[in-house]
């Protein structure tokens, strides 16, 4: 090291690089926070609710499959729950205000996850994707069977009723507001949870599970409580989009659905923050449009063939790739 | 807009209601919205081949009604009500679409009809099964068009009954709707002094019936009725033919049965069967001249779904064209003074609970013998008129009807 | 007439002999699947689109160029094969050596847009298939009506089972098979093609499915969406019987036909569940499946 170097100046450096890039961050932030803030404007508030709430199910799910390392195949489960929940009791006790019915379908769904992940967090690799997918498939079951679901026909009419029993949440522009709010608040815990001591076992245990024992953390009890979370936030998805459009259907419990969440993380990019909400956007956003136009009888084949070009061309997904870009280009 | 041109418009709207005619034409543009299943399970019930049939009613219409335009949209519902209700709610308010056709699951039909009311605009069913979509689920806004199981389980039923098959046994898909096909056959069968003597619930789907065959032959029973629908039904028949169910001398009656699967499952298979349908091909004179050039744009033979979009559409654009308004509550109005019969309809009138009802008909299917080539699938046995067919306006749980 | 829990004893052996056949035809279709998952680490979720496109070939070929049952129960596992080894050899290949879930994600795309693109050409409602006429009718037993067909599908499909399980666990050429997939660079060494063996095995996999979709054809409704509901019930039986066992796919294949069959008698609307039920069981005692080593 030569001698000019005075080790406050570099330290004084970094934080100043540091700030800097705080700044870049903080701003990056506000421009997206004022974005979001005046779409509803530009664009359908229902559109951009349906995103919000598809965006917040991939977060929930990136949780535990890109920074832990757990490939869930069952999550739609969560999603169909906190749905039918919220669902059940909206339309059926009167009295409740809108934010209890989404609060009581979010503790069900957080309730099946922690009797998920107890069954199933012992199972590595594979046999994790396949229990969460056979334990999903009786909830599936549970559902068609139920009369309070509807079956096949769905639940109907749910309404969106008051926030707090004040605010009307039947006007598209304060259910958007709330539904941001949440969707935001919900960010930025998951961003808390990652940058935390706890994120980082989290992340220790993705890349090197044994290690992570050897070192004394207790493993299980780290995996299960991401599980919950996560299906905790997939359930509050769940919930936000049964009032949002006023009705809850099996596609979000079938296994599909659980398909479909991969597909939004991998192609966002996992282990990424954003990732995953781009993803939504992009998925949510390709199917509409698709559906629309002329290709319309071939949206399936075409979700298939992102999927593949995907996995063979952009593994680290949008995000990530773009992320990837710039560390070489700038840094 | 500025203040004189309010005046003026307004005083151009009342001038208009002075003289009677409620609204002129929106935009100058009558814009219909075609939603069905155009990749998933119902596509071949509806599907791409209803949108010919939905362009073919255009075209014969004239392309335009009074002078306006008529312009189609088109979308797939992927059978999944929120990613319909997205493509609905942007055609009524941003592209002022007046009517929605097709509408093939239930999921998709309840939540778009509520949408539709919401907004006031005009559905027309010609898809979906449920005959909740009329009772429970009816709304001013949406008509119910081509068929529901009210009639397929009555007709089907009630004719079977009254051949001998007094003793049922049913397999029914363990989901909403085929519980409700149970039951309407369950009462129908009993009202006719036979009785259902054991039942199976299968998982939707199912691929292998055996297990379940062999129940039904176990049972002893005259019929083995099948309250299932699509693939469900058609791998029921397969393996009941396999295993000789007829030829043990049980009777077959399936209650859901489109032209499309029997024409999957071939005379081979499903000759005998009896069924009730709301329209077939192969009719008269002019359901043929239809079917002839219906086949010559898609290369297929029509369902009743795809003759009930035909038909429905020149209805509805026909009372566009008496009420000079395209507005849903005229529109609808109108439609229900006027009376169908077409080469789709015979009878044929829309009930205040948005039920067209119009004569059904008992069919069989074929013996190879008799089939003279793929499509020549039915004989019609018998025609159930209208007012017999349908749900009766006295048992309706519909909130627009006042018993 | 004896019974055993409400049930009459005719009735029941019937109901058993149902579920061994189709434990049978489950047998074959997950042991393409063992097969693939043992060898080659590949979770192979385009499986229930080749089991479909073995039927839908056998259907089409027939309708375009008369091609019979016979020729289509060895042309159908051909060309399906011969699909196989393509996409392992542009797809599969390059994301060798990347966490298995690539593959499961990759596989699954490949299906969708399978079953997509043959929608749009066949349609939904299904294909139909005569019955060969030499197979039509039945044996009267004391309990039961059995189709020619259904002893036909468990014979052969019995035999396709045991002959596979004996090729790659008891021949020189199964040895060599396990051995390359296991250490590729040593059978390198040897001067084994280990690529080719890969691509040959993963077609091998695949041909089987196509092979019981053959066997489908006759009975059951053939449409694009055939194998995708089929896919998961057959992956549940692959994780029960241990992934990667061929002998635990086979046993397991049988046991379920027969464990499905029961309930279609005692409790049919949890026919479709009891599978998930019975995996989620065993695993929780026996985490690498019923005959699968612990990991």
């Amino acid at each position: 090291m030569s001698q000019s170097f005075n080790p406050a100046d570099v330290r004084k450096a970094i934080i100043d690089q540091q700030k800097a890039q705080d700044r870049r961050k903080m701003l990056l932030n506000g421009v997206l926070l004022l974005l979001l803030l005046a779409a509803p404007f530009a664009m359908y508030p229902v559109f951009l609710m349906k995103i919000l709430c598809f965006a917040l199910f991939a977060v929930a799910f990136n949780l535990l499959f890109g920074f832990t390392g757990l490939l869930s195949f069952g999550h739609a489960a969560f999603l169909a729950t906190g749905g039918y929940t919220t669902g059940y009791l909206l339309s059926n006790y009167s009295g409740l205000t809108t934010e209890v019915g989404i609060i009581a379908g979010t503790l069900v769904a957080t309730a099946l996850g922690l009797a998920f992940a107890l069954l199933s967090i012992r199972r590595q690799g594979i046999y994790f994707a396949m229990v969460t997918l056979a334990l999903a498939q009786l909830v599936y079951f549970f559902f068609v069977q139920s009369e309070f679901t509807g079956g096949e026909d769905g639940m109907h009419g749910i309404p969106r009723g008051h926030l707090f029993g004040l605010i009307d949440l039947s006007k598209n522009l304060n259910m958007y507001y709330f539904v941001l709010a949440v969707f935001i608040g919900c960010y930025l815990l998951v961003q808390r949870i990652v940058s935390s001591p706890y994120g980082q076992v989290l992340k220790a245990i993705k890349q090197n599970e044994p290690r992570a024992v050897s070192l004394g953390y207790n493993v299980d009890r780290y995996k299960v409580l991401a599980f919950v979370i996560s299906a905790a936030l997939a359930g509050l998805a769940g919930s936000m989009k049964s009032v949002v459009f006023q009705l809850a259907s099996l596609n979000d419990a079938h296994w599909h659905m659980s398909g479909e969440v991969i597909l939004m993380t991998l192609v966002g990019g996992m282990g990424t923050l954003l990732g995953p909400v781009v993803g939504a956007t992009f998925v949510v956003n390709i199917e509409y449009q698709l559906s629309q136009g002329p290709l319309r009888d071939w949206v399936n084949p075409i979700l298939g063939g992102i999927f593949v070009l995907t996995v063979l061309a952009f593994r680290s997904g949008i995000v990530g790739e773009i992320q990837k870009f710039l560390r070489k280009n700038l840094g | 807009m500025t203040m004189t041109k309010k005046l003026l418009t307004s005083a151009v709207a009342s001038a208009l209601m002075v003289s009677g005619a409620q609204a002129a034409i929106s935009d100058n543009t009558v814009k219909i919205g075609y939603l069905a299943d155009m990749s998933g399970t119902y596509r071949d019930l509806a599907g791409p081949n209803g949108l010919k049939a939905l362009q073919m009613a255009i075209k014969d219409f004239g392309g335009t009604v009074n002078g306006a335009k008529i312009e189609v949209l088109s979308a797939d519902d992927r059978n999944n009500p929120d990613a319909s209700s997205s493509t609905v709610r942007r055609w009524v308010e941003n592209d002022k679409v007046d009517m929605v056709a097709g509408l093939v699951a239930s999921s998709v039909t309840i939540a778009v009809s509520k949408i539709l009311e919401e907004n006031d605009r005009l559905g027309i069913v010609s898809g979906s099964a449920a005959s909740s979509i009329t009772n429970e689920h009816c709304t001013p806004n949406h008509i119910h068009y081509v068929y529901d199981t009210y009639p397929l389980a009555n007709g089907t039923a009630s004719a079977v009954v009254k051949e001998g098959g007094k003793s049922w046994y049913l397999m029914t898909a363990d989901y909403a709707f085929g519980h409700a096909l149970e039951a309407d056959v369950t009462r129908v069968v009993e009202a006719n002094g036979g009785e259902i003597v054991g039942s199976v619930r299968h998982p939707f789907p199912t691929q292998d019936f055996s297990s379940f065959v062999l129940q039904a032959q176990a049972s002893g029973a005259d019929v083995v009725g099948l309250a299932n629908a699509g693939s469900d039904t058609t791998n029921a028949i397969t393996t009941a033919s396999e295993f000789g169910v007829t030829q043990a001398g049980q009777t077959l009656a399936a209650l859901l049965l489109f032209l499309t699967d029997v024409h999957a499952l071939g005379v081979d298979t499903a000759q005998g069967i009896q069924l009730t349908t709301g329209w077939y091909w192969d009719m008269n004179d002019a359901t043929r001249e239809w079917s002839d050039r219906f086949m010559k744009e898609t290369g297929v033979r029509p369902t009743m779904v795809h003759a009930g979009i035909y038909s429905s559409t020149l209805h509805y654009l026909n009372a566009v064209a008496a009420a000079g308004s395209d507005d849903a509550q005229t529109v609808r109005k109108q439609m229900m003074d006027t009376p169908i019969n077409d080469m789709f309809a015979t009878n044929g009138r829309i009930r205040e609970d948005g039920r067209m009802v119009h004569d059904m008909y008992l069919a069989e299917v074929k013996t190879p013998a008799e089939s003279k080539n793929e499509w020549d699938l039915y004989k019609i046995l018998r025609t159930i008129p209208a007012d017999e067919a349908y749900r009766p306006l006295s048992e309706s749980k519909c909130k627009l009807v006042t018993n | 007439m004896t019974m055993i829990f409400g049930v009459p004893l005719a009735v029941l052996s019937g109901q058993l002999l149902i579920g061994f056949i189709n434990g049978a035809f489950y047998a074959l279709l997950s042991l393409g699947l063992a097969i693939i998952f043992g060898l080659l680490k590949i979770i192979n979720f385009a499986h229930g689109a080749m089991y479909m496109l073995g039927a839908l070939l056998t259907v089409v070929m027939f309708n375009t160029l008369g091609v019979n049952y016979w020729v289509a129960l060895f042309m159908a596992p051909l060309l399906v094969g011969v699909f196989g080894v393509l996409i392992e050899y542009f797809l599969l290949r390059r994301i060798a050596g990347q966490d298995h879930i690539y593959s499961l994600l990759l596989t699954f795309g490949v299906a969708l847009i399978i079953q997509g693109v043959l929608t749009n050409i066949y349609g939904v409602s299904g294909l139909r298939y005569a019955m060969p006429d030499m197979f039509k009718g039945g044996i009267k037993l004391d309990f039961m009506f059995l189709p020619y067909y259904r002893a036909w599908v468990i014979v052969v499909a019995l035999l396709v089972c045991f002959g596979t399980w004996f090729m790659i666990e008891k021949t020189k050429l199964g040895a060599y098979l396990r051995a390359g997939t296991e250490d590729s660079q040593l059978m390198q060494g040897f001067g084994i093609n280990v690529p080719l063996l890969v691509s040959l095995t993963y077609g091998f996999g695949v041909a089987l499915a196509a092979f019981a979709g053959v066997l489908a054809a006759p009975i059951y409704s053939v449409t694009p969406g055939m194998g995708a509901n089929t896919l998961i019930v057959v992956f549940a039986v692959v994780v029960i019987g241990g992934m990667g066992s061929i002998g635990g796919a086979i046993i397991t294949g049988i046991m379920m036909g027969v464990i499905e069959g029961l309930t279609k008698t005692f409790y049919p609307p949890a026919s479709s569940a009891v599978i998930f039920l019975v995996m989620v069981v065993v695993l929780m005692f026996r985490p690498s499946g019923l005959f699968g080593k612990e990991a």
